[in-house]
């Protein structure tokens, strides 16, 4: 029941940590160097799920994802099944609700790269692309690893937006703290707080390695080249 | 490669762009100058805010002009009526910036290879060992930026961009935060790298002892203008116009009157505003009763302790020191004759003839220290 959770709870954070970097890193770059009059009505949409409760995200998700809904129709015309109180909603629901955590480090690295450095690249006669791989992208670095571990541990801990989409579902739904908020419901004191504990064990363990990368950047992560 | 008789192609600028005002001027200006630049260099030289740097990134193609055409030889890098504006990345401009902007991520090596991507390997090494060799960098190409000092640092950002044969050099106050000796011996090596692959430089300072240092050619840019062109000594030496005399480093400037010209010494009298104090000048052809200003060098004005006697200087003044400063290795002296001279003197000086505020002494000035001046140019 327990393996089963973990294994499930950790399939989720994983695919979602990996959609939120393909669609994060654009959106980082893109909101980090548009001069576009309108950008701050995306910085504000990227940020609504900090301060919104998951709930009511929950809610909408359900709703869009629903059997009557167009999303939902044309899901169901694809794949013959529904996405609520599926695994695949629950991924949909998990990555709007992480986009923040994983857009707003990366915005914020690429800002702050010097943008001499950039004309720099260009006088030296490398494209957007090249410049963006060789210099932004390295320097960028930390930033990244930060929104790809707070990705991936806001996911593992998220609870609100689960409930509301996937339900409580061995196997399917069911995510580790679902089932902690289940044992507790059951009056399974002991059972909760063995889950409770790893769960807080794991979280601390992987920003313990983030912020101790991140010191140490200057000397550790620019070494991979 | 290239043509043999386009070896020594000659840089031509002509840029209008209207500035929006930043930093420390207080209006909007149009930048409009237009000018050649041979193979050598050419230094730019204003104050801050007057469009040095902006016309380097028009060069460089990081801004761009309302209007203007810009060319090296027989390559157009700009021709707005032409609607030609060559990307950044193809213009083949070596840039400099104040800041460098090495990346911090790459080691010297990977820093100078960055602008030669599209070539072989081999061709690759050899041109960085012949740039490590004229910038005598080769012992630290292992070692990224925040491992090697500032002159290093310059070195290998200077070796960067002309490892890439740029076209054009373009130098933005690079050597600003260096001591003059670590300058010399960079500008040297800047010098006999040039010699043989003779590009036009283009050097932006706001520092006078650098203008003197590099020689060939100055030009001054005031408010997006260029109102001086010539050798340093023509035009610092002698500034025609004020502003060029504030930045030359004439720390007496007066308003001041023609009372009697002397032809036939080839000197003329002048009074200065508001005071009785009257001083011999140079014959000037400089014009316009209304705005003639005198100018004098802190450090061309001698002071003495007691009246001095038997001098071919024709200007001897009478007058208290105000003040006294110690600034580094000088001591800025504040004499009143009437009118108020700032005189440069040692701290030796200072302890011989037992200066302090208050004490008489005497200023002697050489007429050919006396340096007339209009007030504003475009008069």
């Amino acid at each position: 029941m327990i393996l089963q959770a973990l294994a499930l709870t950790f399939r989720l954070a994983i695919v979602v940590t990996v959609i939120l970097m393909v669609i994060g890193l654009p959106l980082g770059y893109w909101l980090a160097t548009s001069r576009w009059r309108g950008k701050f009505v995306v910085e504000a949409l990227v940020a609504l799920p900090i301060v919104l409760p998951p709930t009511v995200l929950g809610f909408y998700v359900l709703m869009a994802v629903g059997p009557r809904t167009p999303i939902g129709r044309w899901y169901h015309a694809i794949t013959g099944g529904s996405l609520a109180f599926t695994f695949r909603g629950l991924v949909i629901g998990s990555v709007l609700y992480s986009l923040p955590f994983a857009v707003q480090p990366v915005s914020a690295a690429f800002s702050s790269v010097d943008r001499k450095l950039l004309s720099a690249s260009e006088t030296l006669g490398s494209s957007r692309w090249r410049t963006l791989w060789r210099i932004m992208l390295p320097l960028s670095l930390p930033g990244v690893l930060t929104g790809l571990v707070l990705s991936f541990a806001h996911t593992l801990g998220e609870f609100g937006v689960v409930l509301m989409v996937g339900g409580n579902i061995p196997g399917a739904t069911q995510t580790v703290s679902i089932l902690i908020y289940d044992q507790v419901q059951a009056l399974n004191y002991h059972v909760a707080n063995q889950i409770a504990l790893l769960l807080l064990a794991i979280c601390f363990v992987l920003l313990a390695i983030l912020y101790a990368l991140r010191r140490n950047h200057r000397l550790g992560l620019w070494e991979w080249q | 490669m290239r043509d043999p008789e386009l070896q020594t192609p000659r840089l031509h600028v002509a840029v209008r762009k209207r500035l929006a005002r930043t930093g420390s001027a207080t209006t909007a200006f149009e930048l409009d100058v237009e000018f050649g630049a041979e193979p050598g260099f050419t230094v730019l030289f204003g104050a801050s805010g007057a469009g040095k740097t902006t016309i380097l990134d028009c060069i460089a193609g990081l801004q761009h002009p309302d209007s203007g055409a810009i060319s090296c030889g027989d390559f157009v890098l700009l021709d707005s009526s032409q609607g030609i504006d060559v990307p950044t990345r193809q213009r083949q401009v070596g840039y400099l910036f104040q800041t460098l902007a090495l990346f911090p991520h790459m080691i010297g090596r990977q820093n100078i290879e960055y602008g030669l991507a599209s070539l072989p390997r081999s061709e690759r090494d050899d041109r960085t060992r012949d740039v490590a060799d004229s910038f005598a960098i080769s012992q630290i190409l292992d070692r990224r930026p925040s491992q090697i000092s500032g002159g290093e640092r310059q070195r290998v950002a200077l070796a960067r961009a002309l490892v890439t044969r740029p076209r054009v050099l373009l130098l933005d106050e690079p050597m600003s935060a260096l001591d003059a000796v670590t300058k010399a011996k960079i500008l040297d090596d800047l010098r006999r790298w040039n010699a043989a692959h003779a590009v036009p430089i283009l050097y932006v300072t706001h520092q006078r002892e650098e203008v003197y240092a590099l020689g060939d050619r100055v030009l001054i840019l005031e408010a997006g203008r260029i109102v001086a062109d010539g050798t340093p000594h023509e035009v610092l030496g002698r500034p025609q116009y004020e502003s060029v005399a504030q930045l030359a480093g004439f720390e007496n400037i007066f308003d001041c009157e023609v009372v009697a010209l002397h032809q036939d010494q080839g000197t003329m009298t002048c009074r200065i505003q508001n005071s009785d104090v009257v001083l011999e000048a140079p014959l000037t052809r400089v014009t316009g009763d209304a705005g003639l200003r005198l100018g004098i060098r802190a450090g061309d004005i001698l002071l003495a302790g007691s009246p001095p006697m038997a001098l071919s200087a024709r200007n001897v003044l009478r007058g208290h020191i105000v003040t006294l400063q110690q600034a580094d290795a000088k001591v800025i002296a504040e004499v009143d004759c009437g009118a108020k001279f700032i005189v440069h003197i040692t701290p030796g000086a200072r302890q011989s003839l037992e200066l302090a505020p208050g004490k008489q002494v005497w200023l002697v000035v050489k007429t050919y220290s006396c340096h007339l001046m209009q007030r504003q140019p475009g008069a």
